[in-house]
């Protein structure tokens, strides 16, 4: 069952994506664009996406996940400096390429050699980001 | 403005339900990179992970190829890409989120990490476009 709203919730997530336009890189990067034509369609999807989730978010007091577990605790309230500079690496290539994980997943059939060529940088990434990650916080 | 904000802000309350449908059922944060990246840490749960991806993969493709023709309009500078995509994997596992999981479910609790991260990534991203579009020109 856990695989199964798993499949659901992914396959939501894709759906989502792909109709609020957040799979067409001109969009984000025109959100982005404030100098530019600025276009304030990533504002309306973070906007409605919130909303769902700040029910379920109030929901889960007092309860556990339908399917066993408990929910995640709050993270601690610890501003660190891999939290800092790990948004600022991710934003700005968010901004060079309009793309971040979940759209680059979604857009993956239609994306070409440039969908590809992305998600294998961004995997590259993740695969290395650990060792900086430990150097960054011992520093 | 044209109609894209009544598409964006449908899309995002999909979205939030497929956060909400994660969290509720599975007691999961919906974070795209964090699935991605739990698949390469090899921290378990890879049926779980793995369903979730190829719901968001196949769904967008399918709605694609039938009856929602989609376009990535990624730049075609490969260059650009690659370096996007490295600094948007590296980023994301070294501030343990991207736009779904601090955007979406973190801003949604509430949660300071996440209104933080995003406040960094959106900046960042800003930043990157002003320099890249409308100093260097090159995106």
């Amino acid at each position: 069952m856990r695989n199964f709203y798993a499949l659901l919730a992914g396959s939501l997530f894709g759906t989502g994506l792909l109709i609020s336009g957040m799979t067409d890189t001109q969009r984000v990067i025109g959100w982005l664009d404030v100098f530019g034509s600025w276009d304030p369609t990533l504002a309306f999807v973070m906007g409605g996406a919130i909303l769902p989730m700040a029910v379920a978010w109030a929901y889960s007091k007092g309860r556990t996940p339908k399917l066993g577990g408990t929910f995640p605790a709050p993270p601690e309230p610890r501003l660190g400096r891999g939290l800092v500079v790990g948004s600022v690496l991710f934003g700005a290539g968010w901004g060079l390429a309009g793309l971040c994980p979940g759209p680059a997943i979604a857009s993956l059939s239609f994306g070409g050699v440039g969908g590809l060529t992305f998600v294998a940088f961004m995997t590259l990434g993740m695969i290395f980001a650990p060792r900086l990650k430990s150097r960054l916080e011992t520093a | 403005m044209d109609q894209s904000w009544i598409m964006g802000l449908i899309g995002g309350l999909i979205i939030g339900c497929a956060g909400a449908v994660y969290l509720l059922m599975n007691g999961r944060i919906m974070g795209a990179s964090g699935v991605i990246g739990g698949l390469i840490d090899g921290s378990g749960r890879n049926m779980e992970r793995g369903a979730f991806l190829a719901g968001l993969f196949i769904v967008p493709a399918i709605l694609a190829a039938t009856v929602y023709p989609s376009q990535t309009n990624v730049t075609s500078n490969l260059f650009i890409v690659a370096a996007a995509g490295l600094l948007v994997g590296t980023g994301t596992r070294i501030a343990n989120g991207c736009t779904s999981g601090h955007g979406v479910c973190g801003i949604s609790r509430l949660s300071l990490r996440g209104i933080v991260a995003t406040v960094f990534y959106i900046l960042a991203g800003g930043l990157t476009v002003v320099l890249f579009r409308h100093i260097l020109g090159v995106i």
